[in-house]
């Protein structure tokens, strides 16, 4: 389970950053969608992945004695998916908005900014 | 209980958003709210400092549940100090927005916005737990998405992407390191990870962490290699966005280096060489870049690159005095950026564009207006005494002492071409004769406005001239604030007591 993840980890990144690095602005949202997610893969990956043990301590105890698994990285995934969502909506209204603006969805005609003024 | 009042900070910039918000519509009313609302502000930040200063390094453990396991809040001398640092720019900035934006942006929540992205400095400066620290930079980015696309002209999207994009690049290559920092330590407060990361044996490991670390941090921070998108946005967005982004954002990216790499990652000579080496390639790639530039804040862009540079050199020698230079100079220069890009939307108004070429015979037509630009300006310079010069000295001193020879000439390189730059700038914009210029229509010139509106752009660039002038002339009492704020990064343990053995 772990190598497959791990995979996927590495096939989320480099996906990412090659749609990043395309020209194009739809494929950029793409790309930062894919790297979005595979960070927050990495986080769940990194707290150890624990079959079929919740964190829950029993009535008559006062910790857990056996292997659990760590709600910690759980609550990060969480917070990082909201946060990504957020952006990521945001991005899109941008590309959306720049697209009707600038009438290119070319990254290298957007240069309006590097001309002398 | 009293140490609470760290974090009134935060609430109170959250409260001003809110009433804000509710006001939507009345423009007028936001206006003056804000400006109420960041000098109570800067007069809570400065009742912060005081208690810090007096009582020592404070933490609030949110819920009372005790660190590591908690989210806790931490308020040193630098955060202390940042928080002031914030809240005084923040106030300049506010006035400033109140004349210099125009009411069609202020409609779309500006000044809401505005004060979410300080309750995110805010709440940067003061956290001790390096997730929340990107939750943190996550509300400035965003806030920050939003100021500088409010308007949407075409440069300011083109300019926009390129911001965003780097960004968030920088934002998923933050969250990674602090996944693999959890994978080896299991941990997210950083004085405890202070610990658990010094006693990891694989160091290479630890070394890949500092580096994902170091780049996250680089692209907000806009060091050597991956710079490129501030000069390409800086410039777009109204003058006042400019003056906070310039003055504050790119300084959370060096605070964030300074603090992770003098807490958790310390005593590896691999990364204190790697941090010399892209401060070096900074400094000068930053100097030439402003060389060529003719718009007056394209240059100012390339300036804020060169001189983190200073930053990024004082903690890569690692000593106490060099911190020392870097904090000190962390302190002159989020107070002169945020002037810088203020003054040239002072001189945008006064001639109606921002070019150098074009522009010319200020001194001649506004004497006291250019008087009054020339502190600003020759403190980033720094000639003596003027703010500028003091912290180059600890830096200068601490690479004889340890032998940096090359950045030492990279520092004094920096300093050549930054005087470079604003003696060319002073000769074309305010010596030169007067050249013949296109009035434009429909545009708010500086000598058309009411008086209120002139005091409103002169205001916060004499008050922040005037704090230069106090950092320069006052220089001991700034010097002893960066040599105990330097003593606390280094001997760390005392921060590690602290979070970690707090009653409360």
């Amino acid at each position: 389970m772990e190598v497959l993840l791990a995979l996927m980890v590495g096939i989320l990144y480099a996906a990412g950053i090659y749609m990043m690095l395309r020209r194009s602005l739809v494929k950029l949202i793409i790309g930062i969608i894919l790297i979005g997610n595979g960070a927050n893969l990495l986080i769940f990956l990194l707290g150890r992945i624990t079959k079929g043990s919740p964190p829950i301590i029993p009535e008559n105890a006062k910790v857990l004695t056996e292997a659990f698994a760590d709600p910690v990285p759980q609550a990060l995934i969480l917070t990082a998916i909201v946060i990504s969502f957020g952006l990521q909506s945001f991005a899109i209204v941008l590309v959306k908005r720049a697209h009707t603006v600038v009438r290119t969805d070319d990254l290298d005609e957007m240069n309006a900014t590097d001309e002398d003024s | 209980m009293t140490q609470q009042i760290i974090i009134y900070p935060l609430f109170l910039q959250i409260a001003i958003s809110i009433i804000l918000m509710f006001s939507w519509n009345n423009v007028r009313f936001q206006k003056i709210f804000s400006v109420i609302g960041s000098f109570l502000a800067l007069i809570l930040s400065f009742v912060v400092f005081y208690f810090i200063w007096t009582q020592g390094t404070q933490t609030v453990q949110a819920g009372t549940w005790p660190a590591p396991f908690g989210i806790t809040f931490v308020a040193d001398t630098f955060s202390a100090t940042l928080v002031v640092l914030t809240a005084l720019s923040g106030f300049a900035v506010s006035i400033y927005s109140a004349a210099s934006v125009l009411n069609d942006r202020l409609k779309f929540g500006y000044f809401p916005i505005y004060h979410f992205l300080l309750l995110g400095l805010n709440g940067a400066f003061l956290t001790g737990d390096i997730f929340n620290l990107y939750v943190w930079f996550e509300i400035i980015i965003i806030s920050s998405f939003v100021l500088i696309t409010i308007g949407g002209e075409k440069a300011q999207l083109e300019g926009a992407v390129k911001y965003f994009t780097l960004n968030i690049l920088a934002s998923v290559i933050f969250l990674t390191a602090i996944a693999v920092l959890y994978g080896i330590t299991g941990s997210l407060n950083m004085a405890d990870l202070a610990g658990k990361v010094a006693a990891v044996e694989n160091r290479g490991l630890v070394q890949i962490t500092a580096i994902l670390f170091m780049i996250g941090f680089g692209i907000k921070a806009g060091v050597f290699p991956l710079y490129f998108w501030l000069p390409a946005s800086y410039h777009t967005p109204p003058f006042a966005v400019s003056a906070i982004f310039g003055g504050l954002l790119t300084k959370v990216g060096v605070y964030a280096l300074i603090r992770v790499f003098t807490l958790i990652f310390t005593g590896d000579e691999f990364l204190n060489e790697l941090l010399i080496i892209i401060a070096i390639l900074t400094l000068v790639s930053g100097g030439v870049g402003a060389l060529v530039q003719n718009n007056m804040r394209k240059v100012f862009s390339y300036l804020i690159i060169c001189h983190i540079g200073y930053m990024i050199a004082g903690l890569g020698m690692f000593t106490q005095i060099a911190i020392a230079g870097a904090i000190f100079y962390l302190i002159h220069d989020i107070v002169v950026k945020t002037n810088l890009f203020m003054l040239s939307g002072l001189v945008y108004r006064l001639k109606g564009t921002n070019s150098m070429r074009a522009l010319g015979g200020l001194y001649a037509q506004w004497p006291k207006i250019s008087l009054l630009l020339f502190i600003p300006l020759f403190s980033l310079v720094g000639i003596p005494p003027l703010s500028g010069f003091w912290p180059k000295i600890n830096l200068i001193k601490q690479g004889f002492g340890g032998d940096y020879y090359i950045t030492v000439a990279a520092i004094i390189f920096a300093s050549f071409v930054t005087l470079v730059i604003i003696a060319k700038l002073w000769a074309e914009v305010f010596w030169k004769d007067s050249q013949p210029l296109k009035l434009k229509e429909n545009f708010g010139f500086f000598s058309k406005m009411t008086t209120l509106k002139k005091f409103q752009f002169v205001f916060p660039i004499a008050l922040l001239s005037l704090v230069s002038l106090y950092i320069g002339f006052g220089a001991e009492h700034i010097q002893e604030l960066s040599a105990r704020i330097a003593d606390e990064l280094v001997n760390h343990q005392g921060y590690i007591d602290t979070v970690l053995h707090a009653t409360k």
